[in-house]
Order: C-alpha cells, then sequence, then structure tokens
C-alpha cells in the first residue's frame, strides 16, 4: 500500500487538476494490475461496507493514545474527520508497510468484516503498527469505509485515457455499473482493443448531465431548437431491459431495482434491448409529492405494502439511449423521443401508469415559455430543463445542450442561533448553523445551512459564535441572536417534526444581511404564507 | 487568583504591587512585554520594559516613540521591592517568559513559547514557580511535532522540486519569527530567496541581532519583469488573498504553521502544501513544561484552554482556566498584516 498511500498524498496535497492527473499517471504507470483495479475502485469512488465500526476503531485507539474518551471527542472536532484524529493520536511509527493493495485490501481488510472483536482487535494493532502517519490515515479511512478523495471519476479516466490512448468515454463505460476490481477487469479498462467489448446486460450508459444556465434564455436561440420539460426532483434513474432482465441504476450507480418493484415491474413488459433515462418521482392522484415522501421509501429495505400503498412511485421517462438493441446515442434527441413515445405508448395501459413520458412544454417564445415556467412552484417542480433536438445523449456533465431553467428559490430573513464546528475542511470552525424566525416573541428554529459563506465570512461568524457562546449542549453552542442572513430555499412542506412546524429543501446561505437587525427578521406567519401560496392542489397529468 | 501577586484585569495581567502590566491589552503606565507579537505588544503604554534580546523586533512594533527600557536575560530589576527578570521562552527572537517574585512567591507568565531547539533564539529555560501562566494554542494531544530537521527535509525537496518544473516557491509565514526561521533552516543553496516587505524588514532586524539569516531580497526592490522562477519567495499569509501573487508567474503554494497538522486546516488555506512548522509548543511540550515548572497552580490562557485545564485536574494538576485577550497563532495575521500589504 506504500505506493497508493503516497498517491493519496498526493491528490490530497494538491488542488491542481494537472498535478491530479500526472500523479495518477504515474501510480498507474507503476502500479501492478491488482493493485491498480482497487486504486481504480476506490479512487472512482466505490467503497467496500464498513468493515469495522468506527465506534471500535476509535475505543482501541483511545487505549493506544492513553487519552480519555473526553479529549478524544474533542480532538475529532477539532480535525473533522475520524481515521484522521485517530492516526494523529496514535503512538509515533516511522516503519513502512509494504503489503501490496490487493493482499491488503483482499487478505488483511474485507475478511475482517466477518472475524471475532479479538481477532479484528489484534490485526488492526498489527496493522497500526506497521504503518506510518500516512499508511495509518489511508488504512483507517478504508477499514471505515469513509474514504473520499478529491478526484472525480471523471478525472481517474482522464489519466486512464492518456496512458491507454483509449477515448474517456469508451473507459467511462466499460466502469459503469457492478463489477470485480479484479486484474482481468482492470486490463479490460485500458485495453485497447475495442471490439472485445461484450458488453454485460446490467451495465448501464453514462449518464448525460445538465448545467445550471447561467445566462438569458435567449443567448439559446430560437426555442423551435429547443425542448421544454418540466424539471422534477427525484431520483435520476436508467431503467435497463435486456434479455428478459431488468436493472435499475441510480445516478450515484447503485443498482436500486428491487426499491422500486412498481418500476420494475413496468419495465419488464419493454422489449428486449430497452434503456431508458428519466426521474423517479412519488407520485399519487395525479401529482408528485414532496421529496420527503420519497426519503421514506429510500432507506428501507422491506417496503411493506403500507409504504408502497402510501408512497407510490413512476418514473418520468425523458430519453432513450437503446432502442431495439442498439445504442443509440449518437442519434438526435428530437428522433430518441419519438422513439421513446412510441416504446411507451405500445405498453400496456397499467405498464404505462408507471412509465410516463414527461410532457413536453409548448412555448412560441422565450417569454411564453417564461411565463408557463412560474407554474413551477405550483406543480412541485423546480422549472425547466432545457434540450436542444440536434443533441445527441453524451457522456457526463457537458455544456451547451442540456440547461436546467430553474425558478429563483424562495427566501426568508433568518437569525442565527446555534452552531457547530463543520468537518473536513470545515473543521475546528463554526460553520454548521440553525437559523430561527419569529413566532410572537420567540425565535424558533426553522432551518440548518451549511454553504453560502465566502471564508472571510465564515472566520467572521466562527469569532463572533466564540465570542458569543451563551450555552455549550455538546459540539452545539448557543449563541446570542444577533446575526441574521438570508436564506434561499427550493421548496416548503408542513412537517409535524419540526418545532416551526414546516421542512424546506435544500436551504443554504444567500448572503449575510448584516444591514439588517433581529427584530427586521421574518416570522413564521411569512412562511405559512407562502406555504399557502404553493400548495394548491393541481394535476398535472395530461 | 484575585488575591495574589498577579492579577487578571480588563487592561490584562497585573502585579499590582509592583504597578505594572505584563503584555497588557489596553494602556497602562508601565508595561512588561513577553515578546514582540502583535497580542502581547500594543502601542499606547507610557513605559515599555522589554527583553533586551529583542529589543529591535519590539522597537519596530513600538515605533520611534515609545519609551522602551531593556533587561538582560536573567537580570533582575526591582519594582517597588518585587524582583521582576527575564528568561528565554525559546518562541521567537528576545522572547521571554517574565518572571515575578515577591516575599518568596514566585509567578512566572511565560508568554508563548516552545521547547523544541530553534537556531533563531534562545532555547526555553524551565523556571520553578509556584504560579505558572501557560498558553495552550495547540494544546490537544493531535498537535505533536516532528522532529525540525524532517520538517526542513521536506521543504527543501518542495523547492528543489518546483524548481525543477520550473516553478517560484512561496512559502506563507508568520512576518515576525516563523519566516525567519524557514530562512534559516531551510538548504540556502538551492537558490535566491526573495521577501515580502512585512518579512524583509523584521530578517533586518534579525540580522542585525546576530542571528544567521541568508541572503534575501525585497520583492518590492527588484521590479516587476523579474524572473521568479525557481526562487523562494517568504511572505506572510496574508498575502496569499493579495493580487501580489500574480507577480511571480507559475508557482507553488506552502504554508508553515502547526495548524498545518490537520488535512482540513489545511484545505482551508487553500495552499499547495502545508509544513508543520510552529513555533509553540505541542502537547508533549506543554505537559513537560507545566511538569518542570513544579507549579502548585496553573493558569491556562489561550487556545484549547478548558481541555488543557481538564486533563491537567483530572491527572492531579490544581489548573484553572484564565480569560485573557491573547490569541495564539493567528494573531500575527489578523492584527499586524491589515496595515503591511504592499
Amino acid at each position: 500500500m506504500k505506493l497508493f498511500t503516497e498517491l493519496y498524498v498526493e491528490l490530497d496535497q494538491t488542488n491542481k487538476t494537472n498535478e491530479k492527473i500526472e500523479a495518477m499517471r504515474f501510480y498507474f504507470d507503476q502500479a501492478d494490475a491488482r493493485d491498480a483495479a482497487w486504486a481504480f475502485y476506490f479512487l472512482s469512488g466505490r467503497k467496500p461496507r464498513q468493515i469495522i465500526p468506527s465506534k471500535k476503531l476509535r475505543e482501541w485507539a483511545i487505549e493506544l493514545a492513553g487519552i480519555p474518551e473526553w479529549l478524544y471527542l474533542e480532538s475529532r472536532d477539532t480535525v473533522g474527520d475520524s481515521a484522521e484524529t485517530i492516526a494523529l493520536l496514535l503512538p509515533n511509527n516511522t516503519t513502512v508497510d509494504e503489503t501490496p493493495l490487493h493482499i491488503l485490501v483482499e487478505q488483511r481488510l474485507l475478511p475482517l468484516r466477518t472475524s471475532a472483536e479479538e481477532i479484528q482487535r489484534t490485526e488492526v494493532f498489527a496493522a497500526w503498527s506497521q504503518m506510518n502517519y500516512s499508511q495509518r490515515l489511508v488504512y483507517n479511512k478504508l477499514i471505515s469505509g469513509s474514504f473520499r478523495i478529491g478526484v472525480s471519476q471523471q478525472l481517474v479516466v482522464r489519466a486512464l485515457s492518456q496512458i491507454s490512448e483509449l477515448p474517456a468515454d469508451i473507459i467511462t463505460h466499460r466502469a459503469m455499473g457492478d463489477w470485480e476490481p479484479t486484474s482481468e477487469f482492470f486490463s479490460h479498462l485500458i485495453d485497447p482493443a475495442m471490439d472485445s467489448d461484450e458488453t454485460p446486460i446490467a451495465r448501464p450508459f453514462p449518464f448525460h448531465l445538465a448545467h445550471q444556465m447561467d445566462f438569458a434564455p435567449a443567448d439559446l436561440g430560437q426555442t423551435s431548437e429547443w425542448q421544454a420539460e418540466w424539471k422534477w426532483d427525484g431520483i435520476r434513474a436508467q431503467v435497463i431491459k435486456r434479455k428478459e432482465e431488468v436493472f435499475v441504476w441510480s445516478r450515484g450507480e447503485d443498482l436500486i431495482t428491487e426499491r422500486f418493484p412498481e418500476i420494475a415491474a413496468a419495465a419488464a413488459q419493454l422489449p428486449n434491448g430497452s434503456v431508458l433515462d428519466g426521474e423517479i418521482l412519488p407520485w399519487k392522484d395525479g401529482r408528485v409529492l414532496p421529496f420527503t415522501e420519497l426519503q421514506k421509501r429510500i432507506g428501507r429495505k422491506n417496503l411493506s405494502a403500507k409504504i408502497l400503498a402510501e408512497v407510490p412511485v413512476i418514473l418520468q421517462c425523458y430519453d432513450l439511449m437503446e432502442f431495439e438493441g442498439r445504442d443509440i446515442r449518437t442519434f438526435d434527441f428530437k428522433t430518441r423521443r419519438e422513439f421513446l413515445e412510441k416504446l411507451v405508448n405500445n405498453l400496456r395501459p397499467e405498464a404505462r401508469q408507471v412509465l410516463n413520458v414527461t410532457e413536453s412544454v409548448a412555448g412560441a417564445s422565450w417569454n411564453d415559455l417564461g411565463i408557463a415556467r412560474e407554474k413551477s412552484r405550483v406543480l412541485g417542480v423546480e422549472g425547466f430543463m432545457l434540450k436542444r433536438l440536434e443533441s445527441p445523449y453524451r457522456t457526463g456533465r457537458h455544456r451547451g445542450d442540456w440547461w436546467k431553467w430553474k425558478i429563483d428559490p424562495l427566501t426568508i430573513d433568518a437569525v442565527l442561533i446555534y452552531a457547530q464546528k463543520g468537518t473536513g475542511k470545515r473543521a475546528n470552525l463554526f460553520t454548521d448553523y440553525t437559523f430561527a424566525v419569529w413566532k410572537g416573541i420567540d425565535l424558533v428554529p426553522f432551518a440548518k445551512a451549511y454553504s453560502g459563506l465566502t471564508d472571510a465570512e465564515i472566520r467572521k461568524v466562527d469569532r463572533y459564535v466564540r465570542d458569543n457562546t451563551i450555552e455549550t449542549f455538546g459540539p452545539v453552542r448557543s449563541v446570542t441572536p444577533k446575526l441574521v442572513f438570508e436564506i434561499a430555499f427550493e421548496a416548503l412542506q408542513r412537517s409535524t417534526r419540526h418545532k416551526s412546524g414546516v421542512a424546506v429543501r435544500f436551504p443554504r446561505i444567500l448572503r449575510w444581511r448584516d444591514d439588517k437587525t433581529i427584530e427586521q427578521a421574518d416570522s413564521l406567519d411569512t412562511i405559512y404564507e407562502m406555504l399557502d401560496a404553493f400548495q394548491n392542489p393541481v394535476n398535472v397529468s395530461k | 487568583m484575585k488575591s495574589g501577586l498577579v492579577t487578571l484585569t480588563d487592561r490584562g495581567l497585573y502585579c499590582r504591587q509592583g504597578d505594572f502590566y505584563i503584555d497588557p491589552w489596553k494602556p497602562v503606565k508601565r508595561a512588561v512585554l513577553t515578546h514582540a507579537h502583535a497580542d502581547h505588544t500594543y502601542r499606547g503604554n507610557e513605559d515599555y520594559l522589554v527583553p533586551a534580546e529583542g529589543e529591535r523586533l519590539s522597537r519596530i512594533r513600538l515605533g520611534d516613540e515609545a519609551k522602551i527600557s531593556t533587561q538582560k536575560y536573567g537580570e533582575i530589576g526591582l519594582f517597588n521591592g518585587v524582583k521582576v527578570s527575564f528568561h528565554p521562552a525559546g518562541h521567537v527572537l528576545g522572547s521571554s517568559q517574565v518572571r515575578v517574585e515577591f516575599k518568596g512567591e514566585i509567578w512566572v507568565v511565560s508568554g508563548d513559547y516552545k521547547l523544541m531547539p530553534d537556531e533563531t533564539c534562545a532555547p526555553f529555560e524551565p523556571i520553578k514557580c509556584h504560579h505558572f501562566i501557560t498558553e495552550a494554542t495547540f494544546g490537544l494531544p493531535i498537535y505533536r511535532w516532528q522532529p525540525t530537521k524532517f520538517v526542513f527535509s521536506e521543504i527543501n525537496s518542495w523547492w528543489r522540486r518546483n524548481q525543477e518544473k520550473g516553478k517560484a516557491s512561496v512559502i506563507f509565514a508568520y512576518s515576525l519569527g516563523k519566516s525567519q526561521r524557514v530562512m534559516n533552516g531551510i538548504d540556502r543553496s538551492i537558490g535566491r530567496i526573495f521577501t515580502h516587505g512585512a518579512v524583509e524588514r523584521l530578517t533586518d532586524a534579525y540580522r542585525e541581532s546576530g542571528v544567521d539569516m541568508p541572503e534575501t531580497q525585497y520583492v518590492g526592490s527588484v521590479g516587476n519583469k523579474r524572473d521568479f522562477s525557481g526562487s523562494l519567495i517568504v511572505a506572510p499569509p496574508s498575502a496569499q488573498a493579495s493580487t501580489w501573487l500574480r507577480r511571480f508567474g507559475s508557482h507553488s503554494t506552502g504554508f508553515a504553521s502547526g495548524w498545518m497538522m490537520v488535512r482540513g486546516a489545511r484545505r482551508q488555506r487553500a495552499v499547495d502544501r502545508g509544513f508543520v512548522l510552529s513555533d509553540h509548543a505541542d502537547w508533549p511540550e506543554l505537559l513537560r513544561a507545566i511538569q518542570m515548572s513544579e507549579a502548585e497552580t496553573v493558569y491556562v490562557t489561550h487556545g484549547f484552554i478548558e481541555e488543557v485545564v481538564r486533563w491537567l485536574n483530572e491527572n492531579g494538576q490544581n489548573a484553572v482556566p484564565l480569560k485573557t485577550q491573547f490569541i495564539g497563532d493567528d494573531a500575527e495575521e489578523e492584527i499586524v498584516n491589515t496595515g503591511e500589504h504592499e
């Protein structure tokens, strides 16, 4: 794991794309294919399930470091990362562990998950005593299932593409879906012979991702070159029917077929050789339910009849990548959409209830579409997706063909009342805030937000929190109410679990209103008015 | 500590019997200063007593008008029967612990200190006392410094690697102390060294005080056309956010500070490399210094106060928190550098 740790340290030390690619090229050039397969697996964001619970690792680290638990917890709050805290606290060691990565993972990490605690403990202690600081850090992250590194899969693929001289799209596709990190896998991944591809039936296509529109829609040219669709807020999914089997993939490349039996059943009706792109939505009585309803289903392994009845789902389909067994991603969007409609229209009615081709909204001008977009909040959508009719289905995030044309968020002026230290980059800084609005003469918590301030502002708020703490509850501090922030959010929903009676979606800090006093912050009444304005049930189905 | 020889007031640490303050943060008649860092050296006091070894630095910080008298390490001054002496704190050039004694009761105000050897200043001197006032900037067990030699070999190889790629190396370090320690310890045969204005002036003061400094050139004196590739530039952290950096062309950034021990802190700084080099005591050094003082009571100021106090109390040491306005390691940039931009 020596080489891999060096790669980790290199990647961790630079923000520069070129240096990251260089470091990965160096690694993949040097590494044995068996190690490289695991490195690719980890770098592309995959990770084995937690092997040993962090709580156990913590106990053992505390034992070795000879410190009380409270001091460990204070340290962790400052570091903002358990694996790193443990690596910092363990007694110094300068020897280097030379075990190859694949041996470490396959023989010393994975089998531990099912071992008796005593064996786990012995093995972890032995590993720690052989490793230096950086190796312990990487090891702790692997063993606790928290390995993350600041490279995107796209970047890893670019490095491999430079080494193998294969187009990045080919490598991306070969790396989709489920695979085992073996030397065979890795050799195939960078094999320049392209015809040798026999696509496993479950393998999804890389998703085409849109960009946020940061200019006026008129800059896109004629509306006739574009299609406007509602932008749904659900789970992006790719549905595959091949050789009598159905696979539903999330954008994070999790296989979620069993989580959504309705969709699997409907997709089973599709002809073999069909791959659809769309959005899974909680849907009832012709209307989308709030996203939080869908969350109730996501976490569950066993779907009871009750939850299936309470939160039924549909797939709003909007693209087709494979038709009659043929990869049609290079076809233009207009054609793909025609094939999609044809495919879905041929289904039996009960399947069509679940697989719905998303509505295309007509507008003679951008102005017309702008007016139509005003309905978004009432319909429970985030605005429009604009797609160029002539465009192919692209790989990954691409500027130019798909645009998110979102409606402006709702905003509220709220008061900072609680703060907590952040993690990772925000470690040891108070960056996680709870905001309150007025309810009569009281301030009631209304939303938590983490992002939106500049680094300089974060430092200022951090200092304010330290100097104006009223009480400390574990990691949380209550502060003297004084700072007012404008909070933006996407949607509101009534909630019995929240003190304020409402739950907000995607709250974030829009700006610091240092021109306002706390008396000028908004009240719950304002929020209830917003809620009333957007909760009129309106049918969107045809 | 209300009834003690040294008490905490809203102006700073005060010795009533001797009628002087130590590192006051509001104007007073007589100020005894531990060292020249901004959170310990405020302007506006009538009289100053500083360690002779740090006189040049204090003068830069306090201005030509300030009335400064000096006293050498180990010499004893008398203030209304109170014996006052300076003893090396090993923090930066001229940094001192202030020992205060009256009728057999001994207090030591340690200011900022470290135990690790540092070529640019006299080593920390353990002093036995009844009451020890300690800092706690890095008072958590995650802070344990590597040997200085190891850190310098990292800095040297970073500089060399940048040089091979034709890049300049910009290292951020507090302008007083850390910058000079970096320049003293670095392999000066690698290339030319340039300094930011804030650093250059203090570096001269170090030179004049007899500390070994490599040849440096003030960036402002060489013109914008100059090619900096392969060189090392030493600048205060506040220069990072400025357009000042543009003149160096392709460059890599590093930051030398104890905070760099934690990856999150390095990412907050958005520098390419963090070098764990601190002028403050790490956790084992703090505990060792406290132990060596053999004090009955330990007062803990700035930094991880509650954590150090709790640890000491749980380990049989009588310790109490002391809420001063010292800031610790970030003080330099926050207070001083706001006026020192080019």
